[in-house]
């Protein structure tokens, strides 16, 4: 297993995703002789998972069962320990696109917080890139170096505690894309600037509050990036559902229950909302929003430092 | 930093390039003697060649580019501006310059820049503006009168965002956020062995192709003749990248599943087609900005069909030019055992792409067509691992309800998620920030999830997910997925 590539079977030492059901998933350790928790009862992971096939339904001592699941980058943004806020994936999509990161990308980025940016980037640019990640918290730090190794994936990625603002990345002129996740990312623009490769290259700043977008475009001008670019990304979740709508008594003295014309005409050919037809009620696939949806991650904002 | 790849790349003849006026954008391959019309503007490329990408060039008389010299900042003078609007009145008199002297003014050759100065000296009113209202002008005023063009390196980035500011109908209206969730949900990433079905003129396999940098392999599933690769081909990849793409016919997904698979009747293709879009690496060009003139703003499937046929023409034109041209004057005899050759190398390919899809062990399915995506679902995830993750894209949002209903009905998939993103670009301007005035309605729907091992014994769900998520199996009419 490694975060990077994938394995067929379950190993000792791998992370792996436990799926309990919709939504409802932890990552564990495997390791021979240890077992784990769930409501279900208990996974031993000797007989239970190591040897097994990712994706396999593993029995739980209660009989209740779950998957097993290969973690992947975005299935651990889902399920990892927060040390501090995260980059969630729809966040993380844009950022990658926007920032043009693919295999052989160097990318410097700040801070490491949780991890979460971080996996889907070493995932990106392996597996000849390399990301070196700076976090100013001695302990956030080193938590982040321990995961890039359990998850197999140290030797895509430098981990530095220092303070971006004062000291920068601790490299220079290398740089294909710089991602800025910081309290004041306009005092961190000129280290930006020396750590993009010397013939430009992508940098992305977000920030939470409008304020520090405003000062940090105006950093980015006065450095001489172009394409400066706001934007705002949100993800809408939808649950489908099946509606079903009584059909009003309108009092008509009508022959053949009536409404049986509007129904098929009306729905059944449209082809996915399935429409029943009984005792006065339609029936039909919905995708229903949310009741209450993230409305606010952060501004990302976008530049190109280019050669001139 | 001179050495190894960090070799600052220069425009070569032959590359494929995007040209870039402000937020707009077009692909063109880079030839030499060839009008380019862009923009309103008309040039050549020859003057571009040897440059580095991300240059700026001007547009000088008889169509030469010349790169721009760093000379910028026209707002040399103290500034004198008003503090509201309340004396500016709209009586289009405020600009002394005529359109006859402007025109007087271009056809003297004067550079866009004097244009504007002189715009700015010649209104009585630009005093009177706000400070604001000053910039605004000479932005909108730049923009009309500079005839400034950048050239820069295609990317997935630059090309789905031009596709959908210019051509949304041949791209099923995908918006490239939602093509960015789709490469992120879907791990796309070097090393992996991907099902790709896409309708969007092969932007869709071109994004998937520049994640996984020329490592792994890539199966392209196609309907009709032959794949369409006309956005592939704009993204200029190395040679390498197609040495693991591999391509294989919707039509015979059916028999490869059931077993009765033969390479007997291939598909009727029209000639080389494969061979034909390595050869269009010219691209359509030309043949996407007239269709994107004559596009109207809702295309109909109709439309896309047209464009589809369109763009094989094109490359069967090309492959008659390039590849056939001197092999028509030689022998008949020879034409023929060309052919047969061809043919039998297709053969091979296809029988060698039916052993990858065989061994079921796919990292991963992306679909993003103008087909009703149950059917496609319902057959391509037989070729994929369990614990991979697919992204099904589509226009439309009901198709997607119908198709998760039966995905929890197949089983074999966990974590299934009906998404859309939502984006919105922002003015960032000291004290007069705020979003734009307008932004895209919808860029389309995903249905994501993993796969899991498919236990055909039991066809329904115990006691998790169902129990949760899920309404009890309907009785519903099983019309529906006759869609397609």
């Amino acid at each position: 297993m490694s975060f990077a590539e994938y394995g067929d079977t379950i190993k000792d030492g791998d992370t792996a995703i436990v799926f309990l059901g919709h939504e409802s998933m932890f990552p564990v350790k495997v390791q021979h002789g240890t077992v784990t928790q769930t409501k279900y009862g208990v996974i031993r992971h000797s007989t239970d998972l190591i040897g097994k096939k990712y994706g396999s339904k593993v029995t739980c001592s209660k009989g209740g069962w779950v998957f097993i699941l290969h973690p992947t980058p975005e299935l651990w943004t889902m399920n990892l320990p927060h040390r501090t806020q995260i980059l969630y994936s729809t966040d993380i999509s844009i950022i990658t696109m926007m920032l043009e990161l693919k295999p052989g990308s160097i990318v410097c980025e700040s801070g490491t917080g949780s991890g979460s940016l971080s996996h889907a980037v070493i995932r990106t640019v392996a597996p000849t890139g390399h990301l070196y990640t700076v976090e100013f918290h001695q302990q956030r730090a080193e938590k982040a170096r321990e995961e890039f190794r359990e998850h197999g994936v140290e030797h895509l990625v430098t981990v530095t505690n220092q303070d971006v603002c004062r000291n920068g990345f601790g490299v220079s002129n290398i740089a294909d894309a710089v991602f800025l996740d910081i309290p004041s990312p306009w005092e961190a623009i000129g280290h930006a600037k020396s750590a993009l490769k010397a013939e430009g290259g992508r940098i992305c700043s977000f920030s939470p509050c409008i304020e520090q977008v405003q000062r940090t475009c105006l950093a980015m001008e006065e450095y001489g990036f172009t394409e400066i670019n706001t934007l705002e990304i949100l993800l809408r979740v939808y649950n489908v559902r099946t509606i079903s709508l009584q059909i009003p008594d309108l009092g008509k003295a009508a022959e053949d229950n009536s409404s049986t014309g509007f129904d098929s005409s009306n729905l059944s050919n449209q082809g996915s909302p399935c429409s029943n037809l009984q005792q006065g009620a339609v029936q039909f696939k919905s995708g229903v929003p949310l009741r209450e949806m993230v409305g606010h991650t952060g501004y990302l904002t976008f530049a190109t430092k280019s050669l001139f | 930093m001179e050495d190894r790849q960090s070799l600052v790349s220069r425009i070569r003849e032959g590359d494929c390039a995007v040209l870039k006026r402000d937020d707009v954008f077009k692909a063109v391959p880079v030839l030499r003697r060839r009008k380019i019309i862009f923009e309103k503007q008309w040039f050549y490329l020859d003057n571009a060649i040897g440059h580095v990408y991300g240059t700026t060039f001007e547009v000088t008389g008889g169509g030469n580019l010349q790169p721009k010299q760093e000379a910028e900042e026209t707002n040399k003078e103290t500034k004198e501006a008003g503090t509201d609007n309340r004396n500016i009145v709209d009586d289009g008199k405020s600009q002394k310059l005529t359109h006859d002297d402007i025109k007087a003014l271009k056809d003297k050759g004067i550079k866009g820049q004097e244009i504007v100065q002189q715009l700015i000296e010649n209104s009585t009113t630009f005093r009177d503006k706000t400070e604001f209202a000053q910039d605004k002008y000479i932005k909108k005023k730049k923009k009309k009168y500079e005839a400034l063009i950048t050239i820069v390196k295609p990317s997935t980035r630059i090309l789905s965002t031009m596709y959908y500011a210019r051509e949304p109908g041949k791209i099923n209206h995908l918006r490239y956020d939602t093509l960015a969730q789709m490469l992120t949900l879907g791990n796309i990433r070097a090393g992996n062995k991907m099902i790709v079905m896409e309708t969007c003129a092969g932007l869709v396999l071109g994004a998937v192709m520049e994640r996984m940098g020329g490592y792994g392999s890539i199966i392209q599933m196609y309907p009709g003749g032959g794949p369409v690769r006309a956005a592939t081909s704009c993204f200029g990849f190395p040679k390498v990248f197609f040495d693991n793409l591999h391509e294989f016919p919707l039509s015979k997904v059916d028999s490869l599943l059931s077993g009765t698979f033969s390479t007997e009747t291939l598909p009727s293709e029209p000639e080389d087609n494969v061979l034909a879009e390595e050869e269009s690496n010219g691209l359509t060009d030309e043949k996407q900005t007239s269709l994107q003139e004559t596009e109207e703003e809702s295309t109909t499937e109709a439309a896309m069909e047209i464009n589809r046929t369109e763009e094989q023409e094109t490359m069967d034109i090309n492959a008659e030019g390039v590849e056939h041209k001197e092999n028509k004057e030689k022998e008949n005899k020879e034409n023929v055992r060309e052919k047969q050759r061809k043919q039998w190398e297709r053969r091979k390919k296809l029988l060698e792409t039916a052993a990858l899809l065989r061994e079921k062990n796919a990292d991963g399915l992306i679909v993003a067509s103008k087909f009703h995506p149950t059917p496609l679902l319902l057959a391509l995830l037989e070729f994929v691992a369990p614990s991979r993750p697919f992204v099904v894209y589509c226009q439309y949002k009901e198709p997607l309800l119908e198709c998760y209903t039966k995905l929890r009905e197949r089983g074999g998939v966990v974590n299934l998620k009906l998404s859309e993103t939502w984006l919105r670009s922002y003015q960032v301007l000291p004290d007069r920030s705020h979003p734009k005035l307008t932004m895209s309605g919808g860029g389309g729907y995903l249905l994501s999830g993993i796969t899991v091992v498919l236990d055909k014994g039991k066809s329904d769900s115990s006691n998790l997910e169902a129990l949760k998520m899920e309404e009890p199996s309907s009785k519903r009419c099983k019309v529906q997925d006759l869609h397609c």
